[in-house]
């Protein structure tokens, strides 16, 4: 949200009439509540996932062998004596994935607990947890996964993949979409024909379909962070043609424009063109099919994760959590492997209900409509 | 319009050629190949291994596959599947039939359910009723297909609901009436329909509400009311038929979403369409019948857009083609 308020440079010479576009706009967005909620839940959410290793008590790859598909701990707020500080119980493992709750002593919940080890936004290496319990007692806030592994933990860093693969494969597929649209729609000709017809070329594919054929191409021996680029990449592939298509119509309607003809008489060349006079137009229809493109990347990333062709275990991502949960059996035993299904659920809905109101606050006349 | 459809059924042939390259060329990148894993087992000698390479035209050259196959295709050869060692046509016919039926049992619903509240949110805007809808309407529009259906057969198995979990028939289904057999397919259609047909519904109805009460405000409907029309015939006479026009464009657009939420609906609810068949062939890396998957995909996506731009044609007499 915060990027509406920033005047894109552009547009100097008109700085006061941009400013002012930029500010009702953001004063119409934040009439709309449902945006401004959806827009709050989303930037806690992107808080949370970046602060994940101080916030989760445990390190993502931590496996409790002996304590796997255990429920959530239930935690005590109350004893003998009344309210009392929250504590747990240890938990024993009596047979297959069936706990006993051993109430010989109480673990009380530590604030700021020294735990494992992990890096706090890349820079240095610390264990101070927000909270957490000595051993042998566990905090399974959501319960733990087939190896033992908490998933409140997991969900917390599976959220990075999930949260971050939308927004970098949105300015991905935005900037192929602008470079190609803008080429296609200022040069048209067999330019334009050659880069449309690939685009057509690429739409006329199931989405999923090609999703699926790509995924495959992937090595299944490379490192995360390259498979995490490479699930973005073939994201971007599948998404810029739609953009690409509007990007080309937009500037096909303004590419003789008197303002483009005399950028031209002047002996501007057609790189400076597109980018200073042309392509600002889009601005408006970039943001908007940015941020409500960015709900259907999550969904397509936890789909592929989910069948096991997007990111791979022991990395987590909300989507391939739930491949845990693809058993039937298994859900009904242990309905907390559900949980990461929600959190997609809630980034989505968020990121539709802010798209909503930006659509509306930057194009007001559309509002009567709604 | 006969030219017209002439004309686009001709359009389509380089752009399926295109495709046919595109997913040759992806199919090549993949790494690995059915025969190499099927060299890791012990029991299969060198020599079929060499009989099938030859068998499946995998010794020549790239090019010369690809001309191969496409030659295979034009005669309406899709080539030999490598998993289920049958024609990929035969495995195909039935799960593209199959995905048909779930795709149009989801329209159904979707469509169904989608107008009469589109109607009734323009009508009553604002209202509580509205005000559920469109909230209905955005939870739709953001749950993930696969985890709709993953919660749906969690509520029936916890709940004990008498309804199949999974597949698109029970054990004893050779053995049921003609009438039995039918609803036998309906009842497992019922999970991967209402899945897929929420999604769409969610999209459908935020459009027909939008439109419809684009209508409402226009002059002919004024002018309508200002005859003493009955407001019913305003609005299913009046307004109603020029609001759904928009609906039919749309329609082009949801065959593509149909597809593309059918493939991770039917892996979840085992219903055996094309979605679950590409999947497993990709997996497995059954060359012949994923491209075909990919092509037969189009195929449906392209000839679903020409439906969508006659049917277009038909309701506006405004719009002609040439």
């Amino acid at each position: 949200m915060d990027k509406i308020n920033q005047k894109p440079r552009n547009l100097k010479n008109n700085n006061d009439k941009d400013y002012e576009f930029w500010y009702d706009t953001w004063k119409r967005l934040r009439r709309h509540k449902m945006a401004v909620i959806g827009g709050t839940i989303i930037i806690i959410l992107y808080l949370t996932v970046i602060f994940a290793g101080f916030l989760a008590p445990y390190n993502p790859y931590k496996s409790f062998k002996k304590h796997f598909f255990h429920p959530p701990t239930q935690v005590h707020f109350t004893d003998e004596d009344g309210l009392t500080w929250p504590y747990v119980y240890a938990t024993e493992s009596v047979d297959w994935a069936e706990y006993e709750v051993i109430k010989d002593k109480k673990y009380p919940i530590k604030l700021f607990h020294r735990g494992q080890e992990y890096e706090l936004l890349g820079l240095f290496e610390t264990d101070l947890h927000l909270f957490g319990v000595d051993e042998p007692a566990h905090l399974f806030l959501l319960g733990s996964d087939n190896y033992g592994r908490d998933l409140f933990t997991r969900i917390l860093f599976g959220g990075r993949v999930s949260m971050f693969i939308g927004f970098v494969a949105i300015f991905i597929t935005t900037i192929i979409g602008l470079i190609v649209g803008g080429i296609a729609g200022y040069y048209g000709g067999w330019v334009d024909n050659i880069l449309m017809r690939f685009a057509e070329v690429i739409m006329s594919i199931p989405s999923f379909y090609l999703l699926l054929a790509l995924a495959a191409v992937l090595p299944i021996d490379i490192s995360s962070t390259l498979r995490f680029f490479l699930i973005i990449s073939i994201l971007s592939f599948r998404g810029w043609a739609g953009m690409a298509r509007v990007i080309r119509g937009m500037v096909l309607s303004i590419r003789n424009e008197d303002y483009v003809l005399a950028a031209e008489a002047i002996g501007a060349r057609d790189p400076r063109i597109i980018k200073n006079h042309v392509l600002p137009i889009t601005t408006t229809y970039v943001i908007v099919r940015a941020t409500v493109s960015i709900p259907g990347y999550i969904i397509m990333e936890s789909g592929l994760s989910f069948l096991g062709l997007g990111i791979q275990e022991p990395n987590a991502s909300w989507g391939n959590m739930l491949t845990a949960a693809q058993n039937v059996t298994k859900i009904t035993n242990f309905p907390w492997l559900l949980i990461p299904g929600f959190m997609i659920f809630f980034a989505v809905l968020s990121y539709n209900l802010l798209g909503d109101g930006l659509r509306d606050a930057l194009d007001p006349k559309a509002t009567e409509t709604n | 319009m006969r030219t017209y459809i002439l004309r686009r059924l001709l359009q389509a042939i380089p752009l399926l050629l295109a495709i046919s390259l595109l997913s040759f060329f992806i199919m090549q990148l993949s790494p690995g190949s059915y025969l190499d894993t099927m060299k890791l087992n012990p029991d299969v000698s060198e020599e079929l291994i060499e009989t099938m390479k030859r068998q499946y035209g995998l010794d020549k050259s790239v090019p010369e596959q690809y001309f191969h196959w496409l030659w295979q295709i034009l005669q309406g050869n899709f080539g030999e599947s490598f998993t289920y060692q049958v024609p990929v046509l035969h495995v195909i016919q039935t799960r593209v039939v199959n995905t048909l039926i779930l795709s149009f049992a989801a329209m159904f619903i979707a469509w169904g359910f989608s107008i009469p509240i589109g109607i009734y949110s323009a009508t009553h805007k604002y209202t509580i009723g509205d005000n559920i809808f469109t909230s209905l309407a955005f939870v739709g529009l953001s749950i993930p297909n696969f985890f709709f259906a993953l919660l749906l057969l969690f509520l029936i198995v916890r709940f004990n609901i008498p309804l199949p979990i999974n597949g698109m028939t029970s054990i004893m289904h050779d053995f049921m009436s003609p009438m039995g057999k039918v609803l036998d397919i309906l009842k497992h259609l019922l999970v991967p329909a209402v899945v897929l047909g929420t999604a769409s519904m969610a999209t459908l109805t935020r459009i027909m509400r939008g439109q419809m009460i684009e209508a409402m405000r226009s002059d002919y409907i004024r002018t309508a009311k200002a005859k003493g029309l009955k407001n019913k015939k305003v609005v299913y006479k009046h307004a109603f038929r020029n609001a759904i026009n928009p609906m039919i464009t749309i329609f082009g657009f949801q065959i593509s979403m149909l597809l593309s939420g059918a493939a991770l609906t039917e892996t979840v609810t085992g219903w055996p369409g094309l979605g679950k068949m590409m999947l497993t062939a990709v997996r497995s890396k059954d060359l012949y019948l994923a491209m075909a998957g990919l092509m037969i995909g189009s195929v449906l996506l392209i000839i679903g857009n020409l439906i969508a731009d006659v049917l277009l044609a038909v309701s506006d007499p405004r719009i002609r083609y040439s």
